[in-house]
């Protein structure tokens, strides 16, 4: 089984939209290692027939009516925002030019 | 007996009589608060005067001669990663330290319907995980056992809060044991309830196929008067499920004649502790007096639960988390960004702890392309597996048998940098939560002086039988009611 490099680390990091210092990126590298330690254990047992199990009570389909139901007020939504504008939430720029 | 030692039926009762008011019970509990939380630590926040506000309520309507709900004026506390309209909820995170949540979870809609006063919100594990409470980004809760242990986790602080008199009944919340090792290493009940009989509506998500929100008691009759409030289905949880609600009072006959007990081998193998397995062996030996057959159980797969449930939680947190972004609440970066990506990557760094970090990352990396099949597929694979064992030993027993924890409460900073030594405390607990049935923990004696918990654990939705074994075990037993040596 491949180790788990720095640079894996960082790219995962970066997919997860966490900073990482280069003394986290090691600390992180060395538990993910361990995570192929745990699959090692379970690389033991056959599963080839076996069906996945997402959900461990069945449950399929839930479905509500799609009728129009009335949600939060604006100003509770807007309440906790860090940074609003009118009706809207602030954030530094998304669109290019 | 002073008036917060009181169970939570012996107090309705009093009420129900009108010899006591909940504004005289509410008032007591806070004089108890006062008196003894520097030493426990069990509250992020106490909501006096609402609680206050909610007791007169409760009062009053009972003047009027109204009908009320059987738990109406007894108050409780809220584990704080269940969110409370209005008042702050943190998820023991500094990332939600000013959140105030704009709703109510079902369950606690459910509490206020029912007459119950909000005491405050519980410290816990950062975003329920750990085992501990050591991972709050806030404050280390104390057992009230021994102050120097920790109450465990992610409940600590619902558990401590009743262990200590200082609520006469909590929620938590039970993802991989978080409420059932907590009551366990603190001497009181917890049950997991069977994944969908209560509403996860409002609960902030750690592990969604996992989490179950559940009662922290004093006594078995307690949890299944606030079973009873908080279970249902819920139109706004499409994974609660839609089944009749069972009448858990009902089911505390006192009479577990018949029913057949299986104690699971591989939960009581060299990890536990001596004084543990000697607690759990004169327990079994009190329910097989009380006519319950116990023979031994062979789950074989259970060994594996610890490596699935280490991939299948962190996978589904790294999704749950990323909504922590600063965009719409919660903490935000105040310093420089480049640009909106620099202020979610700077943001999360900076709100999340080290426990959170790193789960987030592990479960990026086995959902990742290139890793997802190889490690969650075959983690849910192997689900599967420990599901089946557990559906083949419901066909040869009513209920199964364990420790709840595999040793008592340990000393506070122990295994803060073990991590494997930290997670083996919930190796008897986990293999519920990914096989979705309902486990109850019950006190079941002492070793050198610490509280040990008896699991059992029932087929789905049969909490009922869970409550009536528990009852019975418990009033035969005789470790109900005992307190801790606080000041």
């Amino acid at each position: 089984m491949e180790r788990v490099t720095r640079d894996d680390v960082a790219h995962v990091a970066e997919l997860a939209h966490l900073a990482v210092s280069e003394e986290e990126l090691e600390r992180l590298r060395r538990e993910l290692n361990r995570i192929l330690d745990h699959f090692a254990e379970l690389q033991k047992l056959d599963t080839r027939d076996v069906e996945p199990t997402s959900h461990a009570i069945p449950m399929v389909n839930v479905f509500r009516e799609d009728a129009r139901q009335d949600s939060l007020p604006l100003e509770a939504v807007l309440q906790n925002a860090p940074d609003r504008a009118e009706e809207f939430f602030r954030v530094p720029r998304i669109v290019e030019g | 007996m002073a008036l917060h030692e009181l169970t939570a039926h012996e107090l309705a009762d009093l009420l129900a009589r009108k010899e006591v008011s909940s504004v005289e019970a509410t008032e007591s509990q806070f004089a108890r608060i006062e008196a003894i939380e520097e030493q426990v630590d069990a509250y992020l926040l106490l909501t006096k005067e609402l609680a206050l506000e909610q007791a007169r309520r409760v009062d009053q309507a009972r003047a009027r001669g109204e009908a009320l709900p059987p738990l109406a004026g007894v108050p409780y506390a809220l584990k704080d990663v269940i969110c409370s309209n209005g008042v702050r909820t943190t998820c023991g995170s500094r990332i939600l330290a000013d959140f105030v949540p704009p709703y109510d979870a079902t369950v606690v809609e459910r509490c206020r319907q029912a007459g119950l006063p909000l005491l405050g919100k519980t410290n816990m594990d950062e975003f329920a995980m750990g085992s501990s409470t050591e991972n709050s980004a806030f404050k280390v809760t104390r057992n009230p056992w021994d102050l120097e242990r920790i109450p465990g986790g992610s409940s600590g602080g619902s558990a401590a809060a009743v262990a200590a008199d200082e609520a006469f009944l909590a929620l938590g919340t039970d993802t991989g044991g978080s409420i059932r090792q907590p009551a366990s290493v603190c001497g009181i009940v917890g049950l997991k309830p069977t994944y969908g009989r209560v509403s996860r509506y409002g609960l902030v998500a750690y592990a969604s196929s996992l989490d179950q929100i559940g009662p922290l008691t004093k006594d078995v009759r307690d949890c299944a008067l606030l079973l009873q409030v908080i279970a249902g289905t819920d139109p706004r949880d499409s994974t609660a499920a839609d089944l009749p609600v069972a009448d858990y009072v009902g089911s505390l006959t006192g009479d577990p004649r018949g029913l057949r007990a299986g104690v699971v081998k591989e939960l009581m193998g060299e990890g536990t502790e001596p004084g543990v397995r000697e607690c759990v062996e004169e327990a079994i030996d009190v329910l097989s007096g009380l006519g319950v057959e116990c023979e031994e159980a062979d789950l074989p797969h259970c060994e594996y639960a610890l490596p699935v449930y280490y991939i299948i939680a962190p996978a589904e947190c790294s999704s749950n988390l990323a909504r922590y972004d600063g965009v719409r609440y919660g903490h935000r970066t105040d310093g420089p960004v480049d640009d909106y990506e620099d202020m979610f990557a700077k943001t999360r760094a900076e709100g999340f702890g080290p426990e959170v970090r790193l789960r987030i990352t592990k479960g990026t990396y086995v959902l990742s392309k290139g890793y997802y099949d190889a490690y969650y597929l075959k983690a849910l694979k192997v689900r599967t597996l420990i599901r089946r064992d557990f559906d083949r030993a419901f066909e040869r027993f009513d209920l199964l048998l364990s420790p709840t924890s595999p040793t008592v409460a340990f000393r506070i900073g122990e295994r803060v940098d073990d991590p494997l030594a930290m997670k083996m405390a919930d190796i008897c607990t986990i293999p519920v939560n990914l096989a979705g049935i309902p486990a109850l923990s019950v006190p079941c004696g002492y070793s050198d002086g610490l509280p040990v918990g008896l699991q059992m654990m029932g087929r789905p939705f049969a909490e009922e039988t869970l409550l009536r074994v528990g009852y019975a075990y418990e009033q035969q037993a005789g470790f109900v009611g005992a307190k801790p040596p606080l000041g």
